[in-house]
This record gives structure tokens, sequence and C-alpha cells, in this order.
């Protein structure tokens, strides 16, 4: 018998720590070569570290949550060495720098970590699986669930159907602790007709992207002083204008949304106000200025809240704006956006859309010090003068650091966005 | 007659239905039972257990035969042994008689109220019976229809006279001079074997081209070497014709189409047992069939409501074990019980020399069902109590999930391994890994350990071998 120490890979950022966001093996279970073994997250990537060996788990490091920096030891896993009959030799490969010895000063901690040369190529996706079983290897789709006669009994009398029920023994094997804990949680079938308090408290491990988005929230709240001012913009010019415009697409040409005009709008309005298209770094005391606008888009992904970035907006056409802006929200979406998609945005968006209500008070993206917020567009009536009149009225919800935005600032942001959004010719015009 | 109103009817009492009645009766259930002739069934009355009567008393035989020959190596000696096949019977018959006997005391202490005669349905909730005391009606919540199997017979060989079913063989009372045996299945072999070692000269005429066409070639090679030193001819891939005219010969066709004349004092045709679905008044029914058997669901319910069929009449494989295991479910589901058909194996054994023994998937079935496998196989050449009980032909397979160990199948070849399948079973129904089994303690000196010492090799270090 051989035993493969498994270490946390250097996921190829520079970076020197990753949190384990799941494990998908567990001690004595048996793993093939490329099944995955565990998923860690670096910034916004989650990266799925696959079993260079086939063989068993014997040792395991660390729980879900924890930061590991690389190079450290997760998993060591017994192979099957000379007298397996069927793999004669199957010895570890000379290539293989890891140690065989489980002394860990034998693994010197200066040395930098690298990938062992035979690991299979690492699988790189946005967004973490949900969390799955944490013991045994999963049952495959339509396999008959395996536990004893008693068991099966105990099921039937139950009123259980054994697929519902996760194994965690050998193989997958359904154990009466499995069952126990099934019925603890299904708190008995049947029972719904009637109504009762309901006493389970589910805990569920903040981790991963959920995780990093708390920190994240709390970090913006708590430092920066946030002031949220609230205008209405009649949108009836521009949806006229945005309509005869996707009526008319040449080929090739993106359909248009709304915000690939409030982009443009943004950069025409920052051109004017500095000081909103910047970071405030307040631990060194500087705000930093850009001269390129790169509009973070808030986008809602089946993991959790991401911000894809368009990068220099003021470079961008309004038809660059939205083939942009669709490229990356559908990279976020299905979990292929790049880390440096992903980042790097100087003031943000965030749109609902149809769900944007009619206020929302918006929270910055620290460093950043504006985000506006985009509520939903509605037909209401409005007064001309003379009488009301329907109109497309749409209302923006922005955040300013009060630090460094002073309120006159803010509303003078927010009513140039406004006047240009009310009179579109403006957008496509040099004033 | 008055009527006689019940909550369940069991029509047959053979192992499904005497079992379905007990077990109905102990969970308190007003239970009824007809049967036509003893309770107990082909199995008890002239099937399972008259044949291993059969063939213990034959092993002992051959025994003596060879030890008067000479042929001993443990050194016993014996003169002149003789066999006296009416005393076989009346010794067989005595043990037929105990169990029926014990079967009726179970079902009465159950409380069942067991009826002799034929039973015919009326409609699908009353049964007439015919009785020695007239007509007997039965109207019942629930039916279960166990009325089992009966041997196929040969449109050219019609049983009577010299051709025998398996019912008739296990009933002679002067071993035949020459026995020809139709069918190398397992009755077939098993009988045929008895009566070699009775002395009887065999030929067995298969028309398929291999023994016990049901197992792989490699469980079955220790039984067709064992057939050969017992100097029982077969022909393979062999057709009957039927009875010379004078009725001397079984004449049959070979593979290559060469005549033969098989002289033959008995025939025995096993050529398969067909389910008993007719004469109780199916066609008063509108029972969905599946093939020539009954369709039944995971309960063991027909397609018509309230009636549920257990055992041979429900398809393969026509075992004993599987229609208890039946009508055990169907009593409870009766009583108000969940329950449904959830077994993992059903073991099957040969009682051939050696017996063979086969409980889930063989090595070609996992590979069919798209698993990855390992195989341990050990042979009793290597284990000890094998060879002081001189009985050293044979092995133990294990077949498992290359991937997680998973036991999917265990087979056995050798002498008294039928013992074994209790083991084998028990592995899988309780969903034992290769680990589990060679993990456990298997007592020395037994066969068992082969057992474990094939999990060992599947893991690649049996330690014997």
């Amino acid at each position: 018998m051989a035993e493969r120490i498994i270490k946390l890979p250097d996921v190829g950022e520079g970076v020197a720590e990753a949190e384990l966001v799941e494990w998908h093996v567990s001690v004595g279970d048996l793993v093939r070569e490329d099944m995955v073994l565990a998923a860690v997250m670096t910034g916004k990537a989650t990266v799925e570290i696959p079993s260079p060996v086939e063989g068993e788990v014997t040792w395991r490091h660390g729980e879900v949550g924890d930061v590991i920096p690389t190079g450290t030891v997760i998993l060591k896993i017994k192979t099957a060495g000379a007298e397996d009959e069927e793999e004669p030799e199957a010895e570890i490969p000379a290539s293989q720098p890891v140690s065989l010895s489980m002394e860990p000063k034998q693994e010197p901690a200066a040395e930098k970590p690298k990938l062992a040369p035979d690991i299979a190529p690492l699988r790189v996706a946005a967004a973490p699986k949900t969390a799955g079983v944490p013991h045994g290897a999963p049952r495959a789709e339509g396999e008959k669930p395996l536990g004893s006669p008693a068991v099966r009994l105990r099921a039937k009398e139950a009123g259980i159907d054994l697929r519902q029920v996760s194994g965690t023994g050998p193989a997958g094997r359904i154990t009466h602790e499995d069952l126990d804990a099934y019925l603890g949680r299904e708190n008995g079938p049947g029972m719904a007709a009637r109504l009762q308090p309901n006493k389970n408290i589910e805990e569920i491990k903040v981790v991963g992207m959920r995780r990093r988005i708390a920190e994240k929230m709390a970090l913006a709240k708590s430092r920066i002083p946030h002031i949220t001012y609230v205008e209405e913009v009649d949108m009836t010019a521009l949806e006229e204008l945005r309509a005869r415009m996707n009526a008319s697409l040449k080929p090739g040409k993106p359909k248009l949304t709304i915000l690939p005009f409030l982009m443009r709008v943004m950069v025409k309005a920052v051109a004017e106000q500095p000081g909103i298209n910047a970071h405030f770094d307040d631990e060194a005391g500087v705000i930093r200025q850009f001269g390129g606008v790169h509009i973070g888009i808030a986008a809602q992904t089946p993991a959790g809240l991401v911000v894809p970035v368009v990068k220099h907006a003021e470079a961008r056409d309004i038809f660059d704006c939205a083939r942009e802006m669709a490229r990356l929200s559908d990279a976020a979406k299905n979990g292929t956006a790049q880390r440096e998609e992903l980042t790097g945005s100087t003031i943000t968006i965030s749109s609902l859309g149809a769900m944007g209500g009619i206020v929302s008070t918006p929270v910055i993206n620290h460093p950043e010090v504006a985000i506006v917020g985009v509520n939903k567009l509605a037909i209401r009536p409005h007064w001309d003068g003379t009488q009301f009149v329907p109109r497309k009225m749409m209302n923006l919800s922005s955040s300013f650091d009060h630090r460094v935005v002073d309120g006159w600032d803010a509303a003078t942001f927010v009513q140039r966005l406004k006047a240009l959004l009310e009179t579109p010719a403006l957008i496509f015009v040099d004033e | 007659m008055k009527e006689i109103t019940c909550k369940l009817l069991v029509i047959g009492a053979g192992p499904g239905g005497y079992v379905s009645a007990i077990r109905a009766g102990q969970l308190g259930v007003d239970t009824v039972i007809v049967e036509m002739a003893k309770p107990g069934g082909t199995c008890l009355n002239i099937g399972c257990i008259p044949s291993k009567a059969l063939i213990h008393t034959a092993d002992d035989f051959h025994k003596a035969v060879a030890m008067a020959a000479g042929r001993n190596a443990m050194g016993i000696r014996a003169e002149s042994p003789a066999i006296e096949l009416a005393k076989t019977m009346a010794w067989k018959d005595g043990i037929t008689g105990r169990l029926t006997m014990g079967v009726s005391g179970l079902l009465k202490k159950a409380g069942v109220k067991i009826v002799v005669g034929r039973a015919k349905f009326r409609d699908g909730k009353t049964v007439e019976v015919e009785t020695e005391t007239g007509q007997q009606v039965i109207r019942a919540e629930n039916i279960v229809i166990a009325t089992g199997s009966a041997p196929v017979a040969l449109p050219m060989l019609p049983f009577g006279g010299k051709v025998l079913s398996s019912t008739g063989a296990l009933s002679l009372t002067q071993v035949p001079e020459r026995l020809a045996v139709v069918g190398a299945g397992y009755i077939g072999l098993e009988l045929g074997i008895a009566f070699a070692k009775l002395g009887s000269k065999v030929t067995v005429v298969e028309a398929l081209d291999r023994i016990l066409p049901l197992y792989d070639s490699q469980i079955t090679q220790p039984v067709a070497k064992r057939l050969s030193a017992l100097g029982v001819e077969i022909l393979l891939g062999t057709k009957v014709k039927g009875m010379s005219a004078n009725g001397e010969a079984l004449l049959a066709e070979t593979a290559d189409g060469e005549e033969r004349r098989i002289a033959a004092d008995k025939v025995l045709v096993t050529v398969g047992r067909k389910p008993v679905t007719d004469g109780w008044g199916r066609e008063e029914l509108e029972l969905d069939m599946d093939g020539r058997y009954l369709r039944i669901d995971d309960q063991c319910r027909t397609s018509m409501r309230g009636i549920y069929a257990v055992g041979d009449v429900t398809g393969e494989p026509m075992l004993a074990h599987r229609a208890m295991a039946q009508g055990e479910m169907v009593a409870e589901i009766v009583s108000g019980k969940r329950r449904n058909w959830d077994k993992r194996a059903i073991p099957a054994v040969c009682f051939t020399d050696p017996e063979i023994v086969s409980v889930g998937l063989s090595p070609d079935e996992a590979r069919a069902a798209g698993r990855e496998v390992k195989i341990g196989q050990f042979p009793f050449t290597a284990n000890g109590r094998a060879m002081t009980l001189s009985s050293e032909e044979g092995f133990v397979r294990v077949v498992a999930r290359a991937d997680n160990h998973l036991v999917l199948g265990i087979q056995g070849v050798g002498v008294g391994i039928s013992e074994l399948s209790a083991a084998f079973s028990l592995a899988i129904e309780m969903g034992a890994r290769l680990e589990d089994i060679a993990g456990t303690i298997h007592a020395h000196p037994t066969q068992s350990e082969a057992f474990a010492e094939a999990a060992l090799k599947a893991l690649g270090h049996a330690l014997h071998v």
C-alpha cells in the first residue's frame, strides 16, 4: 500500500490561501482518478481539486469555511500497492514532488507550493455547487437504494421512499441513523394537514460566495456613511427612441435595454464630476479619481450577487456597451466569468429590472463612492401644467459616500443624469 | 352446505399458499386455505424434499459401493452393499408425511381453516370447492392464487408407462437398469446423478449445447466432470423423437443429424415446469397475463382488486423460497401492513454433485448491466476442510462493483455448498462490500473460509492461494 498526499494547490492567481467551500469525499471513501475531491474558492472563482490517483481517503484536513494556505496537506489517499494483482506496479511516479513521508517538517514552509505535474487540469467555475451530502459516495441517479432488510422494512412502515434518504454508510448504504435523521427532518409525513408550530432551526454555514458577499456588505455599510437620493425621471422620450432603434436594428447589433443608455449618460455626467467616478482609500486617506469609467453591473446568479464590470465605458458606443454587458452577464450567470471581469469597477449600477420597486437604498460597492439604483419603469400620471398626462416614469435611487461626496454634488450628479435621460438627443451630441 | 365468509382465501397449500395462510392467521386475519391434495404442495410431496431424500440415499449408497470396490482413500472397507429402493421410498414417504402433518398443524395453530377439494372461481370474490361431502362456497374479501406449477410433457413422450415425470421417478421402487433423462436442467441432472449412483446406466439428452443452461460454464464445469466420472452419458444438441416402435428405446437425433437409439427401461422427462393457470376458473376472471404467467405487481397484486398471486404461477424463478417470501408479504399486506417486494436477491441451488449455489449477479450479468466489476474466486483445493471431506472440487466466486466494492453476486460450486447459500444471501441482502466479508471471521476449519478468501482475492490479497 502506498500513500499519496494531496496539497491545496496554487490555483494560479498568486494567492496564498483559499477558502474550502466543499468536501466531495470523506475518510473511507474510495476515489477514482479525476474524481473531484474538494472545492476551494479564491477571489470570486471556485476551483475544484481532482484526484490524481485511485485509492481510499485515509485522512482529511480542514472543514468547510476554513481558509487554508496553499501547499497545506488536505488529504491523504491510500493507493493500491504492488500486491494488487490488477495493477501490479501502481507506484508513485518519479515526477511527483510530494514526499511519501507524513512528517510535516519534510515539507519546508518556504518551498513554493506548486501543482503536482500529474494533477489533472483544474476546472474553474464561478458558482460553487450546492453543498452535497457530507459523507459517502452519493447514489447515482436511478440506482437502487442500499440498506439492510430491517432498514427497508422500517422505511416502508414509516411511508418513506428510501430513494429520498441519503446513505452515509459504506458504498452509500442507508443506516438506521440515516433513517432517524431523515425522520427527524421530515417530522412525520402526513402530519402536514394539521397546523403546528415548527420548531426546526436549520443552521446553514455561511461559506464561499455568500461569505464574501456578507463581508463586502458589512464593510461597505460599517465604513461608508451612505446618503441616498431619489429622483424621478420621465423616460417617455428615451423609450420612444429606444423602441425605434430596436425596430430598425442592423444585423449584428444587439438589442438595447435601458442600461446601455444609462451607462452612456453616466459617462457624460462623471466627465463633469470626476469626484463621483472614484475610489476612496480610507486607510491611506486618498481619493483616486479615474479617467476610465468602469461600470459594475450588479447581477443576480444562482450562487448569489456578482458584479461583472464593463471596462472603459467611455470608449464604447451604446451598442458596444450593450454587447459587452450581455456577454458579461451571461458569463456571470453560467459561471465562466474570469476574475478580472468581476473586479476593477469605479462606479456601479444596481438594477432589479421589473423587480426594481419604487425606491431602493443601494449599498455602495466599496471602495467606490457612488452607486446608481434603477427602479421600476411604469406609466404614471404627470401634471404637465394644465392636465394629467400618462408618462413613462422611472425613479433612480442613488447612494453616495457622504464622507467625500456632499449632498449638493450628489444632487447635481443625479439631476444631470435626469436631464440627459429626459432629452436623449443630448446623449449623442457633444455639448 | 353453508357458505363460508372470510377475509382471506388462499388457493393452494404449497410453500407460497401455506406460508401466506400461516402468516395471515398469526396476524389475526380470518383465513381459509383450499388444497385438493396434501398440504405442502410440489415442494414437500413430490419435489424439493423427496428428491433430496433420494439424493442423500444415492450418495451414501454410492460411497458404500466405492468402499466395497476398494476405492476409498480413507481406508474404509465394506462388503457387498445393496439398495432396497422400496425401503428408501418408505423412509422418504415417512419424511414427507411428517412434514405435511407439520404444515397442517401449523395452519391449525394459526387458526386457519383448511378445506380439502378442488377450488374454482365463480367470480372475483367467490370460489366453489368440490369437497368429498359436496360443494362448498367460500366468499372472501381477498384471494391468493397459489396454484403452483406442473411438469411439462413432450407431445411425443406423454407421461405414462415407461415415461416418467419427476413425480414418477421419486416413487420408483426398483432402480432401473437403464435410465434415459430428457433435459439437462437442474431437475434432470439431480435425479440423473442420483440414479447413476444407485446403479442405473444413465444417458442424458439435451437439446441445447450445454448442461444447466441457466448457469455459466465455469460453474457447471465441475458437475460435467463428475457426470463423466459417474459414467453418465450426456448427449448435447440432441433432440428426442419419441419411443421406438417396440418401446425398448428412446429415439433421438444428434446435432449431426445422426439417429440414436437409447435403450432404456425408464425415460425421465424433465424439460421444465409450466404454471397451473387452468382448471381453477381463470376464465371467470379478468386477469392480465405476463406471457404464460399471471401478471403481478411488486405487491403480488393481479390486475383484479383483492386478488393476489404468489409462487410458480407468477413466473420465474420457480423456487419454493421465492413463493414463501411472496406469501408472507401478501399476508402482511392483507392485514394492513405496508409492504412491497424489495428483495435484492433470490438464491438458487442445484443439488447436483457437486452442488451449485448462485445468488445475485454472475460476472457476465454484472457486466451486461454496465458494471465494472472485481471478481475473486477461491478454489476448494486450497481449503483444508474440503480436503478432509475428500471434496476438493469447486470454488467460491464473489462479484463486486469495482468502484465501491459493493457485492453484486456470489456463486459457488462444491460438495455441501448449499448450506453456504445463507451467508451468500445475507451478504447481498445487507449490502455488504468486499471488505465486510473479508473482515468477518469465518470459522476454521470450514468450507466457509473459501467465502472470505474469495472476497480477499477480489481485494487483491487472498491469504491461502
